[in-house]
Order: structure tokens, then sequence, then C-alpha cells
């Protein structure tokens, strides 16, 4: 754990991007105001009036049965979805009045980890992770010092020119948290990183998380998985058919248990 | 690093999508080569324009010997007939409408025949008496030549008028209507050619939607996401203009110059620096095209 503070030492290398709040101590880099999401007239509302502050360095456990609207919730940070109704702020921005030619300078603020990895089948680990710093514009030599840190903090090093079905579920993970975490977003957000991988190796991806967060990280992860939960004892918010049903820090899975 | 990125983009589009690539080059080659020809055939006939109107003459024929024509009972033309012919044209009303009239006796008529036709069976066989003496009238506007065959048709010793502008018209009306026909193909061709790159590089987007996906996610800007794609088009659309420019330049060389101009000599034509001239515009053309056809097609298919 030292070992990796120490190499990601500042919390916010690529300069600090918050929201404009006086104190220090409490800045809040995801806000929901009354938010509510439509995708079909006359459908139920995917989120219903949710509103939520998650303040920085945080770790939020997105918790709810399928169809609860955790994805939403997410996919509205990231601005794949424009709310309905209310307002989502995300690093100092409300999503809503931002123009879309903002949102991929948005998009490198956020780092997004998914069930199914997302990762190029065609390319190895290495360039898995440079991909994400290339078609941002990232010159060469920055590349060819941040990818092999990268790599090295997530447990991958000796592993670069390996492709990703040479690798383990769990090693794939890995490299999708490893691209993006590459370059050193604010929040990192995880729509059920573990939903396709066993319990040891869910321990160790979620082992990772922890000492992203501890470098300052925002972590925002949608879950299933009540054993994670039970043990990281962090903040946890549950939906409940688009609701805000439980808001805890220092929660559990299920509240009735 | 962004340049070498996206030129590595370009070649692994280009390559996964050969066929489409392939096609899309035949069809911009094809429609281009007619956008092409239908523009040469245009110069051909401004060519021809300038270089005849300038030689263009109403010509005033006056009767030979043995002629049937009514106004040439008398037979041919005598001296007094010519100097009332000669006074209506140079009469003040119509002076205006004329630049500058000459005269050609029959053996200066048979010379010219002569020397046009020689090697020809008729040259041989022809008279200086087949021949008309004419009055040739240079008009100060070539449009103006029903006021001046008025004035001389019909009187006697004057066994026809002839505007040679007409003439060239039926010539160029023949071309008009060549570069309407190729043209319109031109046209059928290109709609071809747009619906092929707009599917080509909707194929190459839904091929590398996996890419494009993550690209999004990082945060790439819009222009870098769809930058390969338009130059994927681009490139093969102007590799097409190229072909078509070379096709243009062969038939220019081998069917104008070479052919037509050995068998037919007496017509200025167009030359291959025509087709120079014609080349680039029809690379304008290609990329005017993919990049339309990339616009519409990508705010499609690799929305942020």
């Amino acid at each position: 754990m030292s070992r990796a503070r120490a190499r990601t030492g500042r919390a916010y290398p690529r300069g600090g991007r918050s929201l404009p709040v006086p104190d220090p101590g409490r800045t809040v880099v995801i806000r929901f105001e009354n938010v509510t999401k439509v995708y079909a007239r006359g459908a139920r509302p995917a989120l219903d009036r949710v509103s939520l502050d998650v303040e920085r360095g945080e770790f939020v456990f997105l918790v709810g049965a399928s169809g609860s609207g955790k994805s939403t919730f997410l996919r509205l940070v990231l601005r794949e979805e424009r709310a309905s109704a209310g307002r989502v702020f995300v690093a100092g921005k409300e999503l809503g009045t931002l123009s879309s030619w903002k949102v991929p300078s948005l998009r490198r603020q956020i780092g997004a980890v998914f069930q199914d990895f997302r990762l190029l089948p065609n390319k190895t680990v290495f360039e898995n992770v440079a991909f994400a710093l290339q078609v941002i514009g990232k010159p060469r030599h920055h590349i060819l010092t941040t990818v092999p840190d990268v790599l090295d903090m997530v447990g991958l090093a000796g592993k670069e020119k390996r492709r990703p079905h040479e690798l383990s579920g769990g090693e794939q993970q890995r490299v999708a948290i490893a691209r993006a975490f590459v370059n050193r977003p604010p929040i990192l957000l995880c729509d059920e990183p573990t939903g396709n991988l066993d319990p040891t190796t869910s321990l160790g991806i979620m082992r990772l998380l922890d000492r992203i967060n501890r470098t300052g990280t925002t972590v925002v992860m949608a879950t299933h998985d009540d054993e994670i939960v039970d043990q990281m004892r962090k903040r946890v918010v549950e939906l409940s058919t688009g609701e805000l049903v439980r808001d805890q820090s220092r929660g559990v899975y299920g509240s009735d248990r | 690093m962004r340049l070498q990125f996206i030129l590595s983009e370009i070649g692994i589009g280009l390559r996964r999508n050969l066929s489409m690539t392939v096609s899309v080059i035949l069809v911009t080659c094809v429609s281009l080569t007619f956008v092409g020809a239908a523009a040469l055939l245009q110069l051909q006939i401004g060519k021809m324009k300038d270089d005849w109107y300038d030689k263009v003459e109403v010509s005033v024929f006056l009767c030979p010997q043995n002629s049937s024509t009514p106004t040439c009972a008398g037979g041919e033309v005598t001296d007094e007939q010519k100097a009332q012919i000669r006074a209506a044209l140079e009469a003040p009303e119509i002076q205006p409408y004329i630049e500058k009239i000459y005269e050609e006796s029959k053996d200066e008529a048979f010379a010219a025949f002569q020397k046009q036709f020689k090697d020809q069976f008729w040259a041989s066989v022809a008279t200086v008496d087949d021949m008309n003496s004419s009055f040739r009238i240079k008009l100060t506007d070539p449009q103006k030549y029903q006021l001046v065959a008025d004035v001389v048709s019909g009187r006697q010793g004057v066994e026809e008028v002839k505007d040679q502008r007409r003439l060239f018209d039926r010539v160029f009306l023949v071309l008009d209507r060549a570069t309407l026909l190729t043209g319109g193909l031109a046209v059928i061709m290109l709609v071809a050619a747009v619906l092929l790159i707009t599917t080509t590089i909707r194929l190459s987007a839904l091929s590398r939607r996996r890419e494009t996906g993550i690209m999004r996610l990082v945060g790439a800007s819009t222009l870098f996401i769809q930058l390969p794609f338009m130059l994927e088009g681009a490139i093969a659309a102007t590799v097409g203009a190229l072909l078509a420019g070379g096709a243009l330049w062969l038939g220019v060389q081998y069917l104008v110059t070479d052919w037509l101009g050995s068998s037919v000599g007496w017509i200025p034509y167009i030359s291959t620096s025509d087709v120079m001239v014609v080349a680039p515009l029809l690379v304008v053309v290609a990329i005017l095209l993919a990049g339309i056809s990339s616009v519409v097609t990508l705010s499609r298919y690799t929305k942020v």
C-alpha cells in the first residue's frame, strides 16, 4: 500500500480539478440535484428525483437490484445520457448545459471500468493501455514512461506483450483498470467490475481499487457483490426502482440483514 | 504520435475493407472519367468556336455556267450584276453589320478547292468553270446573318447565300448533346459513388465500433475519432480521381491526338495539356464527394 502511495504520491498529478468550493476538506466532485431520467415517454423513470453528493476521495458503493438505476446513474455521470429533469454536476461542471464539444474534456477526468473489460483483442496489454493516451494526443515519451508505471501499479509488470486472450479474467480487468487510471482521472467509475470474476480474484481487484482510492481518486462502484460491500465497510448508496432508498457511510449490502 | 497514430488507423481501415476500398476507387474513377469527358468536350467546343468563328463568313455564291437555279437563268453572272450586288451590300442601311467584303474569283475558288481536296477523286475531275465566284462577307455580329442574306438573296446572278456558321452550329449541337449525355451518365455514377462511399465508411465505422467506443469513453475528441474514417474515404476517392485523370490522358493522347489528329487534321483538337487542367478539378470533386459522404455518415455512426 505504501509503495503505491509513494509512486502516485500527489492526489492530482494532472493539476487539481475540483469544484470551486472554498473549503478544501469538503469538495464535491459529483452532485445530483433531484435528477430524473426517463428513457421512453410514459415509461417508469430509470432514476426518480435522486439527490446525492459525492466528495473528493470518497469510495461509494452503488447497490440495488438489476434495473434499479445504477447503470443509468453512471451513464449520467459520463454524460452518455442527459438528465430528463434536475441537475448533474461532475468535476465542477453542470452537464445539462455542457456543450457537446466539451464532453471529451469531461471524460478525460473520469476513468471507467466495466464488467466485460472492453479491451481491444488485437492489441497487447501495453498497447491497450497506451491507446487511451494516444487517442487524446499525449506525446510518445509521456506514454512510454506512464504506461509501465501504471502496469506496475496494477500488478501486471512483465505481461506488457501479452494479448487479452492470454490473460485470466482478473488480469484482463487489471488491464482495464490500468487503462482507466493511466491518465490519473480524479473520478473512477466502475460498473460491476467483479461481476465476471471469482471471489478470490474479486478481492484482488477490490484491493487495487482501494489503493487507487487512497491516491485521492474518487471511486464510485456499482455492484451486486454483497460480500465485497460487507467487507469493505465503505459508503453504500442503495437504489430501488430508480429511487434512492439508503445512503449510509460504512454500510453493508442489504439493510435488512 | 497523433499523426502516426491516425495514419496507422487509416491503414488498418483501408486494409480491413480492401474490397470495399477497391470498389470505391473504381466507381469514383468511372464517374469522374465521365465528368472529365464532359468537361473535355466543352473545352473542345470552345476551342473550335475560337478557331472557327473568326473565320466564319457569309458567302454569296454567284451563278456559274449551267446552273439550274431560277436566278441564274441568264447563265454565268455578268459584271453588271456583280456591280449591283456589291452596291446592295454596300448600301448605308446594312453597312454597320458588315465588317469586310471581298470577292473571290472562280480561279481562286478552284485553287482553294484543289488545295483542300488534293489527293481526292473530285479534285481531279473539277474544272475552273464548275466553281462559283463569290462575295465573302465578314459580319461585325455573326447573329445578324439574316439581314444581310435578305438584301442579296433572290437577286439575278446570285445562286445561293450560305452562312458557314449554320454548318458549324450543327457540329456544336452534336457535341453539346454528347456533353449532356456524358454529363448525365456522370451524375448517375456520382450518385452511385456517394452511396458506395457512404456505405464503406459506415462499414468501416461499424467494424471498429469497439475502438471508437473506447475512444469516446477516454475522452478523444470527435474530430480525432472521425478523422481516420474521413481520410479513408478521401484517400480512396482521390486515388479514383487520379486514375480517372490517367484514363482521360490516355484517351486524349491515343484517340484524339494520335488517331483523330492524323486522320481528320483540319479541326483544332484538345491536347493532353487540357487534361492537366481538368485532372486537378476531378481531385477536388472527389474530395468533396468523400467529404460530404463522411460528414453525413459519421454524424450518425460515431456520435459522441
